[in-house]
């Protein structure tokens, strides 16, 4: 194999790998807010139990998140060299902000939400939780601004050496495209967190163990499951669905398996791209669809990929489609369940329903999977533009590295994720067995000592 | 502008290698100081709540010099490719070990576990950044495009076709671990009380003339090696302050020691490590990468990044970092005091 081909395929497992666990904390930070507040509006230390139990949680995913982020900036160097000093006068200009104006908040407060809370007292260590949230959020920002940047470069100059220099400050910081990345994006992080509340409340149910947190999780994660999935398609999917069409129309063509250029073209719900006769087979299609959902009228003209010459192409069309039909798929049935789950809330009918419960626990990977394939959407959909239009893929990488050293490093990285992996589940298993009101009793213990 | 951006990299990695500097010299003498569980968990407690914030300055230097230099960092990124990524993999496994060894507090197979893997970890990342800021002095084979790779090593020498590993950067390796271990004990000796206290005292006694000669050896290696270094120093003769002041804070590190003045002791260390990589800095200047044949040397000014990038970045930078400063002043005070044997986490 080739350097380029082992530097990609390193830089999308460590970033796919490490994308797992902040989807998790950023999904977390906001709800233990949540719970945070409840425990102290309503004077209720059941919700402070919760939100400690899922502050342990969120800990050490925290920690997962931190050793698997740190090798994703060190691997602009390292991998691709040559990209780095072209660009690396912008982007490298968010990334920098990210560790000074996120990472500084997120370690310390971290530090202090997990430790700090007997120390500090009820309301600084609501406060710590708080910024906590604020932290993993505006990290979030930068790096969502920095591939904004990437998909659609505004604001620089190309200079004498050929390297892009930054002319403008806000275009990079406030990139329209990132305006709309981060609302679906950060929604999608939000559905992963508030779905894993669920899905562990319905185990606790169902297994009839602390069953009276399991309620709280079911409560508490199915309300914001539901606002949070619907949020997903309208307004934020539907918002940057539409910057796609607009700014790489070819990536919308081949995210839908449109071949032909079509009036009135329709979506496929199903179907294998074809590429060799250039078809859908087996497809299954809303006719006009497409037309209505990107310009608004059902016989708008929407160029598929023979629009576009076949150098501009993704170039791994059939992953980028599926990738984006498993997103929306998983997004529409998310939205299904939910309703019904929130509306049996309602009702005071979900916590004997052992169908939806089920339902609800089995769910909570699904979220995981939804998220991947919504940035291989948007990174598969870049291909082949390293910077959309401006810097191809196959010339960044470092020349100088050569492919028998990647692959040493690749497969070290295989082995060291693999005992992470190993890590993470067994304490992750470990916590569930504790549960939230096992942590209570140790908590007080410690405080009677 | 080049040069504001210069001095503010080099402030922040002496910023990172004294904070992270004392968790990873923690680390070092982690079997010294702590002898049984109890105290190996207060070691890991005395550095719990601050090694992620400590290690974030590795992160935000590691960002601010991609802005600032980008022909520097994709030239040393992918130049030092694999000790970079065994780096990574060391930093992967020393979080592991602080952060997973309380998770089973009463292991006593899983405590011991990472125990040994935060040691070896920080062991080998002190080595591991010694030797690669003696790559720096040294300078690296660098070709007309601004690139180079080295393998981990070659024929120890220190011309020609060169390793990441030779007799000199080794050498500083060595330099790197010894402070660090004097840098971490003193930090272990101000944050534990009674038999850790006098044993991390006397890490620092016993390590301090270690630390001299090897002090003293690399100075002799780097005249050697790079003799270049010193121009600089004559003609800014107040440049000679600086190893007036490595020798001052060495001398003070021992009088604090012998004093029981913990707190000052580990003031001195930290002056040390500021000057030793102060006194580097100021030679190296305007190099930041200094290549075998000089011709291709990456300077401040081939290596800077836009104007207009470099000036807006002068704005919120400095809110950031005293922000920042902020955020630690509220956690160290949070978090002051020692840390007691047998406490619970």
């Amino acid at each position: 194999m080739e350097a380029n081909t082992l530097d990609r395929i390193q830089f999308a497992f460590t970033i796919t790998y490490h994308y797992i666990f902040p989807q998790l904390t950023m999904g977390l930070a906001p709800l233990i807010v949540i719970f945070k507040t409840l425990a102290i509006k309503k004077n209720d230390e059941r919700w402070n139990e919760v939100a400690r139990f899922w502050g342990k949680i969120l800990g050490i995913t925290f920690l997962f998140g931190v050793v698997t982020g740190i090798p994703m900036e060190f691997q602009f160097g390292t991998n691709w060299a040559v990209f780095s000093k072209y660009a690396g006068g912008v982007i490298g200009q968010t990334l920098a902000m990210e560790g000074t104006f996120a990472f500084f908040l997120e370690s310390s407060f971290i530090g202090l939400f997990l430790f700090g809370e007997k120390r500090l007292g009820q309301k600084l260590h609501w406060l710590s939780a708080f910024l906590l949230f604020v932290g993993t959020w505006l990290s979030g920002w930068f790096i969502i601004a920095t591939n904004a940047w990437m998909q659609h470069p505004i604001g620089y100059e190309v200079a004498a050496d050929g390297s892009v220099h930054l002319t403008s400050f806000w275009s990079l910081v406030l990139n329209p495209w990132a305006i709309y990345q981060y609302m679906h994006n950060m929604g999608g992080a939000f559905v992963t967190g508030s779905f894993a509340v669920a899905a562990l409340g319905a185990f606790y149910v169902l297994s009839k163990r602390q069953v009276e947190y399991g309620k709280l999780f079911l409560k508490a994660g199915v309300i914001a499951g539901c606002i949070s999935s619907i949020w997903m398609l309208f307004p934020s999917g539907d918002l940057q669905g539409r910057m796609v069409a607009k700014h790489q129309p070819v990536t919308l063509a081949a995210m839908e398996g449109l071949f032909h250029s079509e009036e009135g073209a329709g979506i496929a719900i199903i179907g294998q791209p074809d590429m060799e006769k250039k078809r859908l087979d087996n497809s299954i299609i809303i006719p006009n669809a497409l037309s209505f959902i990107t310009y608004q009228r059902w016989d708008a003209h929407v160029r598929g990929l023979d629009a576009f010459p076949e150098d501009q192409h993704p170039d791994n069309i059939p992953l980028l489609y599926y990738s984006f039909h498993i997103m929306v798929g998983l997004g529409t049935i998310f939205i299904a369940i939910m309703i019904v789950a929130a509306f049996w809330l309602w009702r005071g009918r979900l916590y004997d329903s052992n169908w939806l419960l089920w339902i609800l626990m089995l769910l909570f990977p699904f979220p995981f999977i939804a998220n991947t394939v919504g940035w291989m959407v948007a990174e598969l959909g870049r291909q082949p533009w390293l910077v959309y239009g401006l810097f191809r893929t196959e010339h960044g990488a470092s020349h100088m590295v050569s492919s028998g050293n990647v692959m040493f490093t690749l497969l070290g990285f295989f082995g060291m994720y693999t005992v992470l992996t190993l890590l993470y589940i067994f304490l992750m298993l470990r916590c569930i067995e504790h549960g939230a009101d096992e942590l209570g009793i140790s908590t007080q213990q410690e405080s009677n000592l | 502008m080049e040069l504001i951006w210069f001095m503010i990299v080099a402030f922040m990695l002496v910023c990172y290698v004294i904070l992270d500097g004392f968790d990873i010299g923690a680390g070092i003498v982690h079997y010294f100081v702590g002898r049984n569980d109890a105290e190996r968990a207060a070691v890991i407690r005395s550095i719990g709540p601050v090694w992620d914030g400590n290690e974030v300055w590795l992160l935000a230097t590691g960002g601010t010099l991609y802005f600032a230099f980008p022909a520097l960092y994709a030239a040393g990124f992918s130049g030092f490719y694999l000790p970079l990524i065994m780096v990574l993999w060391l930093l992967i496994m020393r979080a592991a070990g602080i952060e997973l060894r309380h998770q089973l507090e009463h292991n006593q197979m899983w405590t011991a576990f990472w125990d040994f893997v935060f040691a070896l970890a920080s062991i080998l990342l002190a080595i591991f950044f010694g030797a690669a800021l003696g790559n720096v002095i040294r300078g690296v084979p660098l070709n007309a495009e601004g690139y180079f790779f080295e393998p981990l090593f070659t024929h120890w020498g220190t011309t020609g076709e060169t390793g990441i590993l030779d007799w000199f950067t080794v050498l500083s390796g060595v330099v790197a671990f010894v402070a660090l271990a004097v840098h971490g004990a003193n930090y272990l000796a101000l944050k534990t009380e009674g038999e850790m206290n006098e044993r991390s005292r006397m890490v620092v006694k016993y390590g301090w003339f270690a630390l001299v000669a090897v002090t003293i050896a690399s100075l002799g290696a780097v005249m050697y090696v790079r003799p270049t270094l010193l121009d600089n120093y004559y003609s800014l003769p107040i440049g000679w302050l600086i190893p007036i002041a490595v020798a001052a804070s060495l001398a003070a590190i021992y009088y604090f020691n012998g004093k029981g003045n913990d707190k000052a002791a580990f003031l001195s260390s930290s002056v040390y490590l500021a000057m030793m990589l102060g006194g580097a800095v100021f030679g190296l200047y305007p190099n930041v990468l200094p290549a075998l044949d000089p011709a291709y040397s990456l300077t401040v000014h081939n290596a800077k990044a836009g104007e207009y990038g470099l000036s807006v970045a002068l704005i919120w930078w400095p809110i950031g970092i005293i922000i920042a400063l902020c955020y630690y002043r509220f956690l160290f005070k949070t978090f002051k005091g020692k840390v007691v044997v047998g406490e619970e986490h």
